[in-house]
């Protein structure tokens, strides 16, 4: 991540992530989200997790489940705007917190199988997320530097999408990258994925809305 | 959707140079681009920006396909008076938007 991107993520009002937000405390009031909780401080540096049902959700499932199950109104459409915007909200109200999920029991087999994804080879190129992001981080690939896989700033602002997206969105973009077939948003293989990211980078600092390239 | 993000000093010395910062929520598509049909979507940007100090014009701006998405304007003016800036973006299918700051000059 280059100095400017970095600068760009720092103010506030220069980060085009900030409009979600912004958007999103919108929707919070508009949807009565205040009539329940008071503040979702921590809670987006504790997802994916496994609620009291063995579910495993991430922060856009669970925001999704509280509309269905609670408010009785049809979910949003995963990566629309109204998603993006109210775990944008959520996720910065966590901002500079530490990254603490997948410690308890009942998540310890969708870390294991999320760590199986992230091991196993696949697709046309017959490459592994390891193969990179592991094996060949910090160096470039074409001319950008390979990551660590650290989800620390979703959903993020990436500059190439000139928008805000979500990790799945990412992770989608990786998959076909690879050519291997991309599995669809909200799928089970993508949380537990997505789960042992957010448990490799534990105790991390959330940067929720990030800038990227 | 949330209109814009403006910053700039609520409080200024008279003939201090100030920055004023803008950040504006819109896709900018540019016109060039198809869907995977093969069919083009059609051009929607912001073409035009105008800052008023008081009713003075201080600052404008057009834009073209070329400028990315939200686009982030910032500029300088003098604190002569204290008053009311105001920020309006317009552009294609008929957008508009408008934005006000305060500022009190001493």
């Amino acid at each position: 991540m280059s100095r400017e991107t970095r600068a760009m993520q720092d103010d506030d009002s220069a980060n085009p992530g900030m409009l979600s937000v912004l958007e999103g405390e919108a929707l919070w009031a508009s949807n009565g989200c205040a009539g329940c909780h008071s503040s979702l401080k921590g809670v987006a540096a504790r997802y994916p997790a496994v609620d009291d049902k063995r579910r495993l959700l991430n922060l856009e499932s669970r925001i999704n489940l509280c509309r269905v199950e609670q408010q009785k109104a049809p979910a949003f459409p995963y990566e629309g705007r109204e998603l993006l915007a109210l775990s944008a909200y959520i996720g910065n109200q966590s901002r500079g917190m530490p990254i603490q999920v997948g410690v308890d029991e009942k998540s310890k087999a969708h870390v294991e199988a999320g760590k199986a994804a992230f091991r196993r080879r696949q697709g046309q190129v017959n490459l592994a997320c390891m193969s990179c992001h592991e094996e060949n981080a910090g160096k470039r690939l074409a001319g950008s530097v390979i990551t660590q896989a650290h989800p620390t700033g979703y959903p993020l602002y990436r500059l190439e999408w000139q928008a805000l997206g979500s990790l799945q969105r990412r992770l989608r973009g990786c998959l076909t990258g690879i050519r291997a077939e991309a599995p669809g948003y909200g799928a089970p293989e993508l949380v537990e994925l997505e789960l042992y990211l957010m448990w490799r980078a534990n105790g991390m600092k959330l940067e929720t809305p990030a800038v990227r390239p | 959707m949330a209109g814009a993000i403006i910053r700039m000093p609520s409080q200024a010395k008279r003939g201090e140079i100030i920055e004023i910062r803008t950040l504006a929520s819109h896709p900018m598509e540019t016109g060039f681009r198809r869907t995977e049909r093969g069919e083009p979507i059609p051009r929607d940007i912001i073409t035009q920006f105008v800052c008023t100090y008081n009713g003075a014009e201080i600052f404008r701006a057009e834009l073209h396909p070329a400028i990315a998405a939200n686009p982030f304007i910032t500029f300088t003016t003098v604190a002569t008076e204290s008053g009311t800036v105001e920020f309006r973006w317009s552009g294609d299918n008929g957008y508009s938007m408008t934005e006000s700051a305060k500022i009190s000059v001493v």
